[in-house]
């Protein structure tokens, strides 16, 4: 849920990065840090294992710039993509405004991908969101490793709804801020409707 | 939606501010923070320059809600205090009214029995203001986000 501080005169939203274990989620973060400047970021926090698999969660506060006077401030959260942080998932999805799902093109991820969606949508309902409704990407991320599937399929599997879509190969970069610009859009159109 | 609208005016942010500079210095703590659960920054008052707010904000509110779903799993409604010890610096977390998290970091110029003395009366006092904005919130008609235009969101994007 976005924070409006009048008197600070600043906007305050979340975004979460949902998909399977290994997709690239916290590579993204991770892209995004290195590659924004140090006055627009705040520091990249990982609760990691001692493997660095996401434990928790890992948190990147990003400023984007004005929008009418009114400072807009992202915060952006991974959760972690293992089955059984289930419980942990739920938790980062409280008060968020718009998700990114991060899929594994690689053939072999195909049926993660669809659980991790599915997940997400049940995860969310539980919060009162639909995943209809909320401002939502996706990225099919791991496009430069071997044995991937064709977009196209990837498209009819998870994206029925035609959302905003994007190639990814977060370790490099490709696709990352189209990624993240195109949710930060779909936030604001979204804080516009409620406004209005 | 799931969860009303958080917003913050100059009036109650006064009110709010007032209440942590007064917590601050009534129970001798180094720093006090008010954050929202969903980890955004509302107040602070005491030695906070040295401290990274933005990562602790967010990292309390991860810890309130992991609480918060261990309180679930046992039935209970919310473990409303948290209390952390270290050699030097001690944490006192409590959740107000199920809103916000009012944290207090401390040294040994104090003690956690006055802290808690303190915090709890701190609590009532900004129980009431959150509920308040909580009703000035809901009553809001128009936020300022009403007339952005696209070109307003696609030059947010153009560097």
């Amino acid at each position: 849920m976005s924070f409006i501080n009048y008197l600070s005169r600043e906007i305050n939203c979340k975004l979460v990065y949902y998909g399977p274990g290994l997709c690239g989620k916290t590579a993204n973060l991770q892209y995004i840090y290195n590659k924004t400047n140090p006055g627009a970021r705040g520091k990249m926090i990982s609760l990691a294992t001692e493997t660095e698999r996401t434990l928790f969660f890992d948190f990147l506060p990003l400023a984007l710039g004005e929008i009418r006077g009114f400072k807009t401030r992202f915060h952006l959260y991974t959760v972690p993509g293992q089955v059984f942080y289930d419980a942990s998932r739920k938790l980062i999805l409280k008060g968020v405004d718009g998700v990114v799902f991060v899929a594994d093109s690689q053939i072999a991820r195909m049926e993660a991908n669809l659980e991790s969606m599915e997940n997400l949508r049940t995860n969310l309902a539980e919060q009162g969101y639909s995943l209809d409704s909320i401002p939502f990407v996706i990225q099919y991320n791991k496009r430069d490793m071997p044995g991937v599937a064709p977009v196209e399929e990837l498209r009819q599997m998870l994206n029925p709804n035609n959302v905003p879509d994007f190639d990814g190969v977060a370790t490099t970069g490709v696709g990352v801020f189209d990624t993240l610009k195109a949710v930060a859009k779909l936030v604001l159109t979204e804080l516009r409707k409620a406004g209005g | 939606m799931p969860e009303p609208q958080m917003v913050m005016f100059a009036e109650e942010f006064h009110q709010i501010q007032g209440i942590v500079d007064t917590l601050v210095k009534s129970s001798n703590a180094s720093v006090v923070f008010i954050i929202d659960k969903n980890g955004q920054l509302i107040a602070a008052a005491g030695e906070s320059d040295h401290i990274d707010t933005t990562s602790l904000a967010s990292l309390t509110a991860g810890n309130i809600a992991a609480t918060g779903g261990m309180a679930k799993l046992l039935r209970e409604r919310e473990f409303t205090t948290q209390f952390h010890e270290g050699e030097n610096a001690n944490i006192h977390i409590q959740l107000v009214d199920n809103r916000v998290i009012l944290v207090v970091i401390f040294d040994k110029k104090t003690s956690l029995g006055l802290v808690r003395l303190r915090v709890k009366k701190a609590c009532e006092q900004l129980g009431d203001i959150f509920r308040q904005l909580a009703e000035k919130a809901q009553g809001l008609g128009q936020t300022p986000f009403a007339e952005i235009t696209d070109d307003d969101i696609d030059n947010l994007f153009n560097d």
